[in-house]
């Protein structure tokens, strides 16, 4: 009768256990574990009647084991189950210590993806050998879930590797196959194709009876020593540090790897395995695994599958896509088709331009070549894609023409106007603007169904998202190629509805404008940016805007006052500190870091410090607290996107997330904008917000129907 | 009723650079010590059987260093069977916190007559060799915010506003003082180091470096900025956001000398004045320690010399010379600002960046050096505290008879 994990012994009394549960893959879970129980009694059976010499494990599916089944973690995470976490790991551990003690020699044949659990199940074997092919990818990538291996894969590494070898592998989550896998210590032999590999396994267990797991056997110390030992207590004491200045102290998982990893090496076997349980279940009850698990895993996979993509709609493949305007975005947009193998026509309004543009993707593709990660052909076909013009008559046939010149409402739409002629019925016409309105663009589009919005990050080669933004009378068919368009350049696609400010540029503009109320009210500026960076926020306020360039900044302000005139809209008050400031500074000759100043005074030895004048001008010495200046900046980005998704123009919490996240660096430990409001508790964000409101300002002040609209959203 | 806790001698070794080629290198931790405790037998005509206890104060009670090295001590120096002995450890406090339990033994009537003072052989036992969990235990690490003892004498400069100069300057008065001092015999409660046939090994303090400039000071690499950069200047911002960068100001130079050397102080009460025909020198008056922020630890100074003034029911005017341990010359700046104790007042004849600090000992050093000054400038009051590791501050105060 098929268990799920078949046995089949031959002559020679190799027990062949092939995995192969219902479904596409092998999880840790709880068929899992009836299973497992099955095979062990079956086994133990075996050896005792003297019929099973020696047992090989391996898999029935394209991967070898896929790790833990994420929605039973995930169940974990609710108070009323913290003390089945420690119970269900501890049946799971148990489990694997009676597999790496049957008292029969056991190999891991890994003719897939060993990752996670799957690596811990390998751990538990005596001897691995895997299949030599990239696909073969071993590795602990529970780090970047916000856990830990937590059936042992610790405890296994450690004694396995010693600290040194242990520690980078679990608090990296690399992922590594053939030769480097081997090199590292995670398999002891590599195999050329499947037979190979069942060879070398059965061949193994059949030349190592009585073989005892070392790390059971009597005198056993660990590679290298434990935590204390002189060889690993100078690392030891300089870890920490060193990774409290990637994280800020803001990702709990690698500390409770590296805390489980050093205190486990102290102990017994066992006690080190319930040290590695205590550390697991500390780390599932804090929000952040909840949030890196919600955000970074199930959702950016929706947006993957296309959750927010129009339903029956053909998927497209764009054949050539024009870009108007070869400046930083439109030769960065340029860059990006080539790379994915779409022709590229690149107009600007002269030749040397349009050709300058072209160069800089050269200077990308080429620093690719040079760092290994791309080769020398492909450079020369991406390149070749590209072709600079100043024609309207190039782009004729184009699938997508991607408008990417100075935010001007005229010129834009003049250029819209004159190239329309020339387009394909069905060409998608998009803007990259990031201030003009969707709809009010397409007007000048004879189809605005065809007409979107992309709006794209800088630098484009570095900045993963793309804010496709719906006008009016967009279409879902063009919302849908837009979408396949952007996975195809192999971005990541959020989808938003037209709306001032559209979603990003209007909760960026809000972590700035909130800035620069701080400064005003007299905070010292050193401890605005500090605060801002140990909140989570890649950079300060103050220096993100020297960044963006002030000057650009001043000119989003003139034009967004325009538009407000001409629309009967009030949206330049949302950022209203941000912007007069920022045409102050201008006015002075402040105008950004391109100048050497602005908010900073930048040196030639590439150093900068707040520029004097602030504190004289605003004073220095107002006393809020650190908690308040936080709370502040983090705050008033998720009241406004509350205010987007309450205006309908964010209609996913995903979309609000990820494009947070990907797209100006929202701390990640929080999930984004909308998850953090979860992490934080519904009931205690919303008596926070009031709390700030009421000290600093309504713009703080968070909807009454918070719970009907996180629902609208989910 | 309460005793008085009168100190008979103060004595202490030479101090010589903590390193292999140091001068004190070939001693062995136990003989530093074991020196001290027979000097005292001779030149006090002393019954070794009246003695109590031997109290010895190591910061890295290991090794050579391990076990209850105050016993070993008072074995090898031939003191009868019936003397016990310990080891403290209270960090750089731990010579001083060796001569406060002395005290508080004899004052409150559990003993007559104690030894009490430190040994430190930081050549042959290397600094924090022992390892600790404050330092090595990632959870621990992280969760009390440790940082080096350095980072944190540069965050004091860098909250203070400390020039690379002032720090410089202040190490550079300790040398000077220290080699004056030296030149002009101040160090009466030097006992030099003999071998095993009498021979002197070392008479002086070496670890002076008389001919220091300023140019030379200058010189000298920052110790601190490649492991604050490496991630614990971070940390030190993260709990002090007001500073966007942390200059890193303390050297080799301005910062105390690793070295070896031992103290002993001979502790009793009245009786014992009259019994054994010894002759008070200075009581203990009051005896002090406190807690301070971890991170930036090296505060304790003042908080332990405000909490035993009060003890003592005097004020800082009322003291006539201070000994602040030179961990780190931004320690013993920041005191005086916080105290306003002048600097002619404090470590008047150099101190640990000059003459080196032997962790464990150091306590019962600074009680021998302000008492032989008292008595040459017939002084009344002296306070001796020192900055500890893991934020916590220690003092004492003496009064010279």
């Amino acid at each position: 009768m098929s268990t799920g994990f078949e046995i089949a012994v031959d002559s020679a009394g190799v027990a062949l256990v092939t995995m192969d549960m219902p479904g596409a893959v092998n999880l840790m879970n709880e068929i899992y574990a009836g299973l497992m129980e099955q095979t062990l009694v079956e086994l133990t059976r075996g050896i005792a009647e003297d019929r099973i010499k020696g047992i090989v494990l391996t898999s029935a599916k394209k991967t070898f084991f896929a790790g833990g089944d994420i929605d039973a973690i995930l169940r974990y995470q609710s108070q009323a189950n913290w003390d089945e976490c420690f119970t269900e790991l501890g049946l799971m551990k148990r489990q694997l210590l009676r597999w790496e003690s049957l008292g029969a020699p056991t190999a891991a044949a890994i003719n897939g993806a060993a990752l996670g659990g799957g690596l811990e199940i390998c751990l538990a074997c005596h001897h691995r050998v895997a299949l030599d092919a990239p696909h073969v990818q071993l590795g602990f990538p529970e780090v970047s879930l916000g856990l830990l291996p937590g059936a042992g894969g610790v405890v296994r590494s450690v004694r396995l590797l010693g600290l040194k070898q242990a520690i980078p592998l679990l608090m990296e989550g690399t992922r590594l196959h053939g030769a480097k896998a081997k090199e590292a210590g995670l398999v002891d032999d590599l195999a050329t194709d499947a037979a190979d590999l069942q060879q070398k396994a059965r061949g193994w267990v059949l030349a190592n009876a009585g073989y005892v797991q070392p790390w059971l056997r009597k005198g056993f110390r660990i590679p290298g020593g434990n935590a204390f030992a002189a060889a690993n207590a100078g690392l030891l004491a300089v870890a920490p540090a060193v990774l409290r200045k990637k994280t800020r102290g803001l990702l709990p998982a690698p500390e409770a790897i590296l805390a489980a990893a050093a205190e486990g090496s102290m102990t017994g076997y066992e006690a080190a395995m319930r040290i590695e349980s205590r550390y697991f279940e500390k780390l599932i009850r804090g929000p952040e695994s909840a949030a890196l698990i919600g955000t970074l895993y199930k959702q950016v996979n929706e947006i993957a599958a296309r959750a927010s993509r129009p339903a029956g709609i053909a998927e497209s493949k764009a054949a050539k896509v024009g870009v108007l305007g070869a400046g930083m975005m439109g030769r960065g947009i340029a860059h990006a088709c080539a790379l994915a193998g779409i022709a590229v026509a690149l107009k600007d309004m002269t030749l040397a331009n349009a050709t300058a543009g072209k160069d800089h993707a050269a200077a990308l593709l080429d620093r690719a070549v040079e760092r290994g990660r791309l080769d020398a052909a492909r450079r020369a076909a991406a390149l070749a894609l590209i072709h600079p013009t100043t024609e309207n008559a190039d782009l004729a046939d184009c699938d997508i023409v991607i408008e990417a010149v100075f935010e001007d409402l005229e010129l834009k739409q003049g250029l819209t106007r004159d190239l329309l002629p020339l387009l394909r019925a069905d060409c998608i016409f998009a803007s990259n603007t990031s201030t003009l309105p969707i709809s009010l663009l397409a007007q000048a589009h004879g189809h605005p169904e065809q007409f979107v919005g992309l709006h794209f990050f800088s630098p484009v080669d570095r900045m993963n998202l793309v804010e496709i933004i719906r006008g009016r009378r967009t279409s879902d068919a063009t919302l849908a190629h837009a979408y396949d368009f952007v996975q195809q350049i192999r971005k990541t696609p959020i989808v938003v509805s037209d709306g001032r400010g559209f979603y990003t540029s209007r909760v960026f503009g809000a972590f700035c404008d909130e800035g620069v109320r701080l400064l005003e009210e007299g905070v010292d500026p050193v401890l605005i940016e500090n605060i801002a960076r140990q909140a989570g926020m890649p950079v300060g306020p103050l220096a993100v805007m020297d960044e963006v360039e002030i000057s650009l900044m001043a000119k989003v302000s003139k034009t967004n006052k325009r538009l407000d005139a001409m629309l009967g809209e009030n949206f330049s008050s949302v950022h209203e500190h941000m912007n007069t400031l920022a045409e102050a500074m201008v006015a002075e000759g402040r105008t950004g870091r391109a100048a050497g100043k602005g908010f900073y005074d930048y040196r030639p030895d590439g150093s900068k410090s707040i520029a004097p004048l602030w504190k004289e001008r605003f004073g220095s010495t107002t006393q809020i607290s650190s908690d308040d200046i936080r709370d502040r900046l983090l705050f008033r980005q998720v009241v406004e996107t509350l205010h987007c998704v309450r205006r309908g123009v964010v209609q996913s919490a995903r979309d609000a997330n990820v494009g947070s996240i990907y797209g100006w660096g929202f701390p990640m430990h929080t999930g984004g904008t909308v998850q953090l409001i979860e992490g934080y508790g519904r009931r205690a964000f919303a008596a926070r917000a009031c709390q700030l409101a009421a000290r600093y300002g309504e713009r703080f002040g968070v909807p009454d129907e918070l719970d009907a609209l996180l629902e609208s959203a989910a | 009723m309460q005793q008085q806790a009168i100190i008979f001698d103060a004595i202490r070794t030479p101090r010589s650079r903590g390193k292999a080629d140091g001068s004190l290198n070939e001693v062995k931790p136990v003989e530093l010590a074991a020196g001290l405790l027979r000097e005292l037998k001779v030149r006090h005509d002393l019954d070794s059987a009246r003695v109590g206890d031997v109290i010895l104060g190591c910061a890295d009670p290991l090794s050579e260093q391990g076990g209850a090295i105050g016993k070993t001590v008072a074995m090898m120096a031939g003191y009868a069977d019936s003397v016990s002995g310990m080891q403290v450890d209270r960090y750089c406090g731990s010579g001083l916190e060796a001569v406060n339990l002395a005290a508080m033994k004899v004052m409150c009537g559990v003993e007559d007559l104690v030894i009490a003072g430190g040994v430190e052989s930081m050549s042959r036992v290397p600094i924090a060799s022992g390892g600790s969990a404050w330092i090595s235990d990632p959870e621990v690490a992280l969760r009390t915010g440790y940082v080096p003892q350095g980072i944190s004498a540069d965050l004091i400069a860098a909250l203070g506003c400390m020039t690379r100069e002032d720090v410089d300057r202040f190490a550079l008065e300790s040398q000077q003082r220290a080699a004056s001092a030296r030149a002009n015999g101040y160090f009466k409660s030097l006992v030099p180091v003999r071998d095993a046939f009498g021979r002197t090994i070392l008479a002086e303090d070496d670890f002076i470096k008389p001919e220091t400039t300023m140019e030379r000071l200058a010189a000298l690499k920052p110790s601190f900025a490649e492991v604050g950069a490496m991630g614990f200047d971070g940390i030190a911002m993260s709990r002090y956001p007001s500073r966007d960068s942390i200059p890193h100001v303390h050297t080799a130079g301005n910062s105390s000398g690793i070295v070896d050397g031992a103290s002993a102080v001979l502790i009793g009460n009245e009786a014992m004045a009259k019994d054994l025909s010894l002759k008070p020198r200075a009581r203990i008056v009051a005896m002090a320690n406190v807690g301070c922020e971890p991170m930036i630890m090296l505060t304790g100074p003042a908080p332990a010399t405000l909490k035993v003034l009060k003890k003592a029911g005097l004020t800082l005017a009322d003291i006539d010379l201070f000994e602040v341990n030179e961990a780190f010359a931004s320690v013993v700046l920041n005191f005086m600002r916080e105290t306003n104790v002048p600097r002619d007042k404090i470590n008047v004849n150099g101190g640990a960046i000059a003459l080196g600090h032997p962790l464990g000992a150091t306590g019962g050093i600074l009680i021998g050096t302000v008492l032989d000054e008292l008595e040459r400038r017939g002084g009344r009051y002296g306070l001796c505290t020192l900055c500890i590791g893991a934020g916590m501050g220690i003092a004492t105060v003496i009064e010279r008879l």
